[in-house]
């Protein structure tokens, strides 16, 4: 776990480079600060298992085993990218891990995930479904149509509630009524506060509920406490109006992920402080090569413009 | 041959393509025990369960979201949305999920689903229960289009579209549901992408859709009257559309009339009409003429109700005058 978390910030490191050197096209959201969601949760699914993920999406492509080349290549809109270069970063997929693919419209691919559970139930086949979605997505009318729906049917599904504290530019306080877990309360699903940046707290609790899930006992909600470190996209570089830069300082310095688990692992003697800096500069190595790579790959050809419209 | 109901014709295509693939299921309001509102498939549930004949709440959004996320993972829905003018409800679902995923995923990703749902108006419901959206789901990339124009052709581009790997909309017309036609007992389907000819003629192609079809084929008996032969064509399917066979009729009669019950502006039959210009000019002895609904919301009264749609006289009429070299101006 501490290897993908650490894959993640490095993926999402050099993307910004990338971004910020005016290498990369369009837009792209940062998910560092929140890899213990993506990690604590995909960790205790299969490949079997689906996923629906967010523009905010490197992380839990990552965590569900995405590799590194055909990740960079995606977010260059090359051709050997996930997409074939027609995702780019908000609509990254990885089908062949049972990643469903990010989804840019926010809140959009809740009933993708809930309809994947459904096809589970109906076809008796007992894999999970996993809905990432971030707390700005609850004010979407969809959620609650299909939290419906998942409770009547008891479906396989998990919906993950990112909660990193804005929607956007907005604090979520300012645009959230009550409670986030309440409201999937009121369906009669079962719902979960956990602390985001503990990815030991996230995986336990997700192995738990992934477990009574492939049994019939969901669906399952969950609210990840988190903080994401960027701004909301990587152009969004001055955001004192709506954050504070001690706010920023105080989760980065105090309640990093990454930071918490190497403690945890070096003084349970899992691993060495070499150890560790070793996987780290590996894990850094494949990334620069990665994006060597992808650098000098060529882009799809023209005549894929208008494949891939419809299907044979 | 047999002669059953537009209504039996979907019925029995459900049927046979449940029996085939154990992955095709039903979702929609009121699809089980109540069979639809207009009884279309009454019956399945009793054979297929509740398991594969889901009665959902009234969430279209959220139901139609959840067909496509089982068709992304391996199964086959049909959803029943009851009636055309709720698309504008799931517009994200179909437009920005259905349509798009295998073009995102560069073809990783398929969605086959069916949206099965009605157009056409004089049925005396209104504005919001009236409509004839067809142009609207055409003009997204990645959406088939078919409309139906009788209980053959119901049946066989239904069977078609639950095999079809991509997202099909099926828009049946609301009043042809007790409409007979001879159907066949053995299987058959009916490609995409083929315009049937139901009657040959040499002076004007009448291109017709969905219930315009039946529009078409009395308008062509009232011009054997003036000897006007009038050639009659179903698309079938507007996405894809079979426009080599348009142009091959055009090129052989010289003059069209497109008709669709869409609104006029911005719509099916402008699109061929425009494509026909653009492609058999030098064949024409005078403009493609297009006639849809009028470019109101439809009205309540009767009165009202029937002025907005082509009627067989209206087609008639336009065909006389374009025959006789008259200009005419779209509505």
């Amino acid at each position: 776990m501490y290897r993908q978390m650490v894959r993640i910030r490095t993926f999402e490191d050099n993307a910004n480079q990338l971004y910020l050197s005016a290498k990369m096209p369009g837009l792209t959201h940062m998910y560092s600060g929140e890899e213990a969601v993506a990690v604590g949760i995909c960790e205790a699914l299969t490949d079997a298992d689906r996923i629906t993920s967010t523009h905010r999406g490197h992380g839990h492509c990552v965590a569900k085993g995405a590799e590194f080349k055909a990740m960079f290549c995606e977010l260059l809109g090359k051709a050997e990218g996930y997409c074939r270069g027609k995702g780019g970063s908000m609509h990254i997929a990885d089908q062949s891990h049972g990643n469903l693919g990010a989804n840019a419209i926010v809140g959009g691919s809740m009933g993708i995930a809930t309809g994947s559970a459904l096809r589970a139930k109906l076809l008796g086949q007992d894999d999970v479904t996993v809905c990432f979605f971030g707390d700005g997505a609850t004010a979407q009318g969809l959620m609650y149509e299909v939290m419906n729906m998942a409770a009547l049917w008891k479906l396989p599904v998990i919906y993950a509630c990112e909660n990193n504290g804005y929607s956007e530019y907005t604090r979520t306080e300012e645009i959230a009524a009550g409670s986030i877990t309440a409201r999937a309360e009121a369906f009669g699903i079962e719902a979960h506060q956990v602390d985001g940046q503990d990815v030991l707290a996230v995986n336990a609790l997700t192995q738990e509920l992934v477990a009574r899930a492939r049994k019939g006992e969901g669906p399952f909600f969950l609210e990840l406490m988190t903080y994401r470190y960027h701004g909301h996209h990587v152009g969004d570089i001055n955001r004192e109006y709506y954050r504070s830069k001690s706010e920023e300082k105080d989760w980065k310095e105090n309640r990093d992920p990454i930071i918490r688990f190497r403690g945890f692992l070096v003084s349970e003697g899992i691993a060495t402080e070499d150890e560790i800096e070793a996987m780290n500069a590996e894990i850094a190595r494949d990334a620069a090569e990665a994006v060597a790579y992808a650098e000098k790959a060529p882009y799809p050809p023209a005549h894929e413009v208008d494949m891939h419209v419809f299907a044979d | 041959m047999r002669e059953i109901t537009l209504s039996q014709a979907v019925n029995e295509a459900l049927r046979e393509e449940m029996r085939r693939d154990p992955t095709v299921f039903v979702l929609g309001e009121d699809v089980a025990e109540a069979g639809t509102p207009f009884k279309v498939l009454s019956g399945l549930v009793e054979e297929f369960g509740t398991a594969r004949v889901i009665d959902t709440p009234i969430s279209e959004p959220g139901f139609v979201g959840m067909a496509v996320g089982a068709a992304m993972t391996g199964a086959r829905p049909v959803v029943d949305l009851m009636f055309g003018d709720f698309i504008y409800l799931v517009m994200d679902q179909l437009c920005n999920q259905a349509a798009k995923q295998h073009y995102m995923s560069g073809g990783k990703l398929t969605v086959p689903m069916v949206l099965r749902t009605n157009l056409g108006a004089t049925r005396r419901s209104a504005a919001q229960h009236s409509q004839s959206l067809q142009a609207l789901v055409a003009h997204i990339p990645g959406l088939k289009v078919a409309l139906p124009s009788s209980a053959y052709e119901a049946k066989g581009l239904m069977k078609t579209a639950i095999r079809d790997n991509n997202p099909v909309v099926i828009f049946e017309d609301k009043l042809m549901y007790q409409d007979k036609a001879p159907v066949p007992e053995e299987e058959y389907l009916i490609p995409f992408g083929q315009a049937n000819v139901l009657r040959q003629g040499a002076d004007i192609t009448l291109i017709g859709t969905s219930s315009m079809v039946q529009v078409a084929l009395k308008a062509a008996v009232l011009l054997e009257k003036d000897g006007i032969e009038a050639e009659v064509i179903d698309p079938r399917t507007i996405v894809p559309l079979d426009e080599a066979r348009l142009l091959e009729s055009v090129r052989k009669t010289s003059r069209a009339i497109v008709i669709d019950e869409g609104h006029q502006s911005y719509g099916v039959t402008a699109e061929i009409a425009s494509r026909l210009n653009e492609k058999a000019f030098y064949h024409l002895d005078a403009p493609v003429l297009r006639m849809g609904a009028m470019d109101v919301p439809v009205p309540f009264s009767p009165a009202l109700e029937d002025l907005t749609v082509p009627t067989p006289e209206a087609v008639a009429a336009n065909a006389r005058k374009l025959c006789a070299g008259e200009l005419i101006h779209a509505a």
